[in-house]
């Protein structure tokens, strides 16, 4: 059944996960057949900002290899096929220019959000 | 006529975000589209007859159902025949049921 | 009686941590007194949900020993919820997602909990009647 996830949480674990769980988790069920589509809101926008840069954290001697890439991880699901929108009043309140995203990413009104929801069969929230 | 289920676990004394589910229902509801939103854990908070709840409200006379989780409120000491207008208690079974009935469902 | 259901839930959240998991287990609650099949997809901290080293505790300050503050255990929550869906004629299919399970070194959980994937997780939700998520924050 095509599925939306709409993801709002942002930034919780995603070093010590070396991904963002969700996007991850997307990826996932991607490649294992899912229907899916994402919807970014709140926070979450911010994760098509190509900019990202989470390397170079280190503990004593033990030093991160691989710091999380969300924006690339998003892009990568969008070649694959998933559907990537983005609430885009949520971008403007951030403070975000729609020339810092990653290519491929759609702007859907808040106004709007309902109309998509309706067009699918299940919608989870992350 | 499709059926949604907006679950609302968050509260406005603690969330700004409130308003996603608020505004989402309203939406659906004005799209003809029967809606639910179920307030459970600190998302009964406002129901509290004098509360600050005045998208909960408005949600109602937007023809939006207003349940409240009815041991979420005695949890709380909240009286359920206390409760801001148009706020129902029902028992956390709604949830249940809806799942069952095929109705769209959304936690927040 | 209510018509037999399959749904599944995906749960996120550690024991102890929020009351999205009281609401979880009070849901599977419901469902397994239905007889529902339940399928439940836990996914980063809830696979500690079912971990079988859990151990209760007496609580000082309120006097209690061990046996009289007879502590919630998430792990007997959930083993008596498994039991109450059998005994009503259905199934609880508890799924610790492995990579979560071997960061966290989860790996003992208790019986009925296998170890699975993201895949399982979709094609729980394709075979269900309805599917919930309770993300964490």
């Amino acid at each position: 059944m095509k599925t939306l996830s709409i993801i709002e949480s942002a930034y919780r674990a995603t070093i010590e996960e070396q991904d963002d769980t969700i996007v991850w988790l997307h990826g996932a069920m991607k490649g294992a057949g899912a229907d899916l589509s994402v919807l970014l809101r709140g926070n979450a926008v911010n994760y098509l900002v190509q900019r990202q840069d989470a390397a170079g954290l280190a503990f004593g001697d033990w030093r991160q290899t691989q710091p999380p890439a969300i924006a690339s991880d998003l892009a990568a699901l969008a070649a694959k096929g998933v559907e990537i929108c983005y609430v885009a009043e949520d971008l403007a309140e951030h403070g975000i220019e729609r020339n810092e995203l990653i290519n491929g990413a759609q702007p859907v009104a808040r106004a709007a959000v309902a109309d998509l929801v309706g067009r699918y069969g299940r919608v989870w929230y992350w | 006529m499709p059926r949604y289920l907006l679950i609302e676990s968050r509260d406005p004394f603690d969330s700004n975000d409130t308003g996603f589910c608020r505004d989402l229902a309203t939406q659906l509801a004005a799209a003809n589209n029967e809606v639910t939103v179920f307030l459970v854990q600190n998302g009964v908070l406002p129901a509290r007859a004098g509360a600050r709840s005045g998208d909960l409200a408005k949600l109602a006379s937007a023809g939006v159902r207003v349940l409240a989780d009815s041991f979420s409120l005695k949890e709380r000491g909240i009286d359920e025949a206390r409760l801001a207008s148009g706020i129902t208690a029902a028992p956390l079974e709604t949830i249940m049921d809806a799942l069952a009935e095929g109705a769209k469902i959304i936690w927040h | 009686m209510a018509d037999k259901k399959t749904i599944t839930i995906a749960l996120m959240d550690a024991p102890y941590e929020t009351a999205r998991s009281t609401t979880a287990l009070r849901l599977v609650d419901i469902a397994a007194r239905r007889g529902y099949n339940i399928n439940v997809f836990a996914y980063e901290g809830a696979v500690l949900q079912p971990f079988a080293a859990q151990k209760a505790h007496p609580n000082a300050v309120h006097g209690r020993s061990v046996e009289e503050e007879n502590h919630f255990i998430p792990k007997d929550a959930i083993a008596a919820l498994m039991r109450s869906a059998e005994q009503n004629g259905g199934k609880i299919d508890w799924v610790n997602c492995g990579l979560c399970v071997d960061e966290r070194g989860a790996v003992d959980a208790i019986p009925g909990v296998r170890r699975g994937s993201p895949a399982d997780f979709w094609q729980m939700a394709e075979a269900s009647d309805n599917t919930l998520v309770i993300a964490t924050r």
